[in-house]
């Protein structure tokens, strides 16, 4: 599950109704503060804040994590990153899951969601099937998708027999691993998408429509030319979500390919935790750290910048 | 409902004013089976496929068992394994709930109720949190919890865990409790209540929703979280389900139909849990998104 929202309103305007709290709250406002406060601040520094700073500072040394870090490197982790072949497979990666997200999960989900809104019997269990995927776990998911992929036990194995071919071992070929991770990152996260755009249909005044039909317009032009003008925000909202989820995604990929073969299947998460974790590289690791902070931080305000400026 | 989104289940929503016709309706039918038949036959084979031997498995992995291996699952649910990794999860993710709502709703209501010098920068200190993923910051944290003698205890999970999700929370909670209309803040003070009286016996007893969202969106992400326990947890003892289930195919690695049977065990409690509680799953889980 996403950890991540679409950054929300990241400055907070001060609205009027505080003046309430000034004005009654005046006596015993610090014990409040004072108790109610701090555990939230504390830990959140303690677990969030500070690791990210120490994570800058780590990634200027080559360091295995015991002792304090003294050799210090300079830039040479970054330069190593951007050399490694493995880590430009993952930003490549990142890039292609975003992109299938946006040409092919979200119009699916949008058309869905048009389907499962209208007056149908057994809309509702259709809802609930396709977002069924999203609520399961990403390690089964990827586990189950393995054995479905499995070339001698799996689905696709019996499929293959089935039309006399031979089996093919996808997730063992380089070429053709990652597309399968694809397919299986859509069939997880599809409902969710449609979640989305059928609250965002929900959200569109009915009577608008109407006047469409009063109009003669067909339900092809009312959807071009009524309903998506009106999803642009859920459009918008529903690409950032799959930005932010390409950007962690780890969990699914490790029991599927473990970012293999050959690399072909890393993303920055996978590349941090086989280049930098598994061999306790912590300079490494931690500068690997810092270009995916810089990705994920730069990518949320120019998106909500250019983007979500109106939402 | 909760207060938070949108009515996603209302089954009446119709887009268009005017019934379908036949034809469209069998279009649209067999359109919304075969996406509905992608996403159940990998589970339901799944399922079935942990009753077969692999030998049936083999040639036979869409149809039903030639044989039913009900020991395939029944020797697991006997193990003392299964029980354990479902415990270690259940444990894991109900103290993750526990300190996310207290901690959060106690500085939202700050947030909410209380004005002080810096209070709005504080907030948005806590809202940086939304914008990077814990696996940024990974190696520094693992070298925290190890400094602090955690390593290896559910408290080392469950720690960066709950301060990764205080930002979603803390802003959900602090929009909700605003939301609350300002005369009971007012009747409250004027019965000379204080804030501590007046967040205990006031909001909190009216904020159910949003402790449900917040509560089901932490313990959905708790309960399914891979890599801090991956990074934090040593003895396969204290090991919740994912990472078992990552072992256990370690373990039985070509055996597909006993890796197939543990998943479906390992991921039932999930599905009977959301069909259960649908309503307030996808509301739940969709509320963070649509705020």
């Amino acid at each position: 599950m996403s950890q991540i929202a679409p950054a929300p309103s990241l400055s907070v305007p001060a609205s009027p109704t505080r003046t309430r709290a000034r004005r009654s709250g005046a006596r015993g406002k610090w014990p409040v503060i004072i108790l109610f406060l701090p555990p939230a601040l504390v830990l959140f520094t303690l677990f969030v804040i500070l690791p990210m700073g120490e994570a800058a500072w780590y990634s200027f040394f080559n360091w295995n994590g015991y002792g304090l870090p003294t050799q210090w490197v300079g830039w040479k982790n970054y330069e190593l990153i951007f050399r490694q072949g493995a880590f430009r497979n993952a930003l490549v990666n990142n890039g292609l899951i975003i992109v299938a997200s946006i040409c092919i999960q979200i119009p699916l989900a949008l058309w869905l969601a048009t389907m499962v809104t209208k007056h149908i019997k057994g809309a509702l269990v259709f809802r609930l099937i396709f977002f069924l995927p999203y609520v399961l776990a990403d390690v089964a998911a990827g586990m189950i998708w393995r054995f479905v992929y499995d070339g001698e036990f799996g689905l696709v194995a019996n499929i293959a027999k089935f039309f006399g071919q031979a089996s093919p071992f996808w997730l063992a070929d380089k070429d053709v691993a990652f597309y399968a991770v694809l397919a299986v990152i859509v069939w997880k996260y599809f409902g969710f998408h449609m979640m989305l755009f059928i609250a965002g249909l929900q959200a569109i005044d009915k009577s608008v429509l109407e006047a469409a039909d009063i109009d003669g317009a067909t339900g092809w032009q009312k959807f071009m030319k009524v309903t998506l003008p009106l999803l642009g925000s859920t459009v918008r909202l529903s690409v950032f979500f799959a930005v932010v989820g390409s950007l962690q995604l780890f969990d699914m990929i490790m029991p599927l390919t473990g970012g293999g073969p050959s690399n072909s299947t890393q993303t920055l998460v996978t590349f941090l935790y086989s280049f930098g974790v598994m061999r306790m590289q912590v300079g490494f690791g931690s500068a690997v750290g810092v270009v995916l902070f810089v990705i994920c931080v730069s990518l949320a305000f120019s998106y909500k910048r250019i983007f979500m400026r109106n939402d | 409902m909760t207060d938070t989104a949108p009515p996603i289940n209302a089954a009446s929503a119709p887009t268009s004013g005017r019934s379908l016709g036949v034809r469209t309706k069998t279009y649209l039918y067999a359109a919304l089976l075969i996406v509905a038949a992608v996403v159940l036959v990998p589970l339901i084979t799944t399922a079935l496929g942990g009753f077969k031997t692999l030998g049936d498995l083999r040639g036979n992995a869409f149809g039903l068992p030639q044989t039913w291996m009900v020991s395939n699952y029944t020797d697991i649910l006997v193990s003392q394994r299964y029980w354990l990794q479902m415990g270690n999860s259940l444990l894991i993710a109900g103290l993750t709930v526990f300190l996310v709502l207290t901690l959060a709703a106690m500085a939202a209501f700050v947030f909410a109720h209380v004005r002080f010098f810096g209070s709005e920068h504080l907030l948005n200190y806590f809202l940086i949190g939304l914008m990077f993923p814990a696996a940024t910051a990974i190696l520094p944290l693992f070298i925290r919890i190890r400094d602090l003698g955690l390593l290896d205890t559910y408290w080392g999970v469950v720690l960066p865990q709950t301060a990764f999700g205080l930002g979603m929370s803390i802003l959900l909670f602090r929009n909700y409790f605003r939301g609350m209309p300002s005369e009971l803040f007012d009747a409250a003070f004027v019965d000379g209540a204080g804030y501590f009286r007046f967040f205990w016996h006031i909001t909190l007893p009216l904020s159910r929703p949003i402790i449900a969202t917040v509560g089901i969106i932490s313990f959905v992400g708790s309960w399914n979280s891979y890599i801090l326990p991956l990074i934090m947890l040593n003895s396969e003892s204290k090991y919740p389900w994912p990472l078992g289930i990552m072992v256990y195919r370690g373990e039985f690695s070509t055996d597909w139909q006993l890796i197939l049977a543990f998943i479906t065990l390992t991921i039932t409690p999930t599905i009977v849990v959301f069909f259960a509680a649908q309503k307030h799953i996808i509301a739940g889980l969709t509320a963070g998104a649509v705020k």
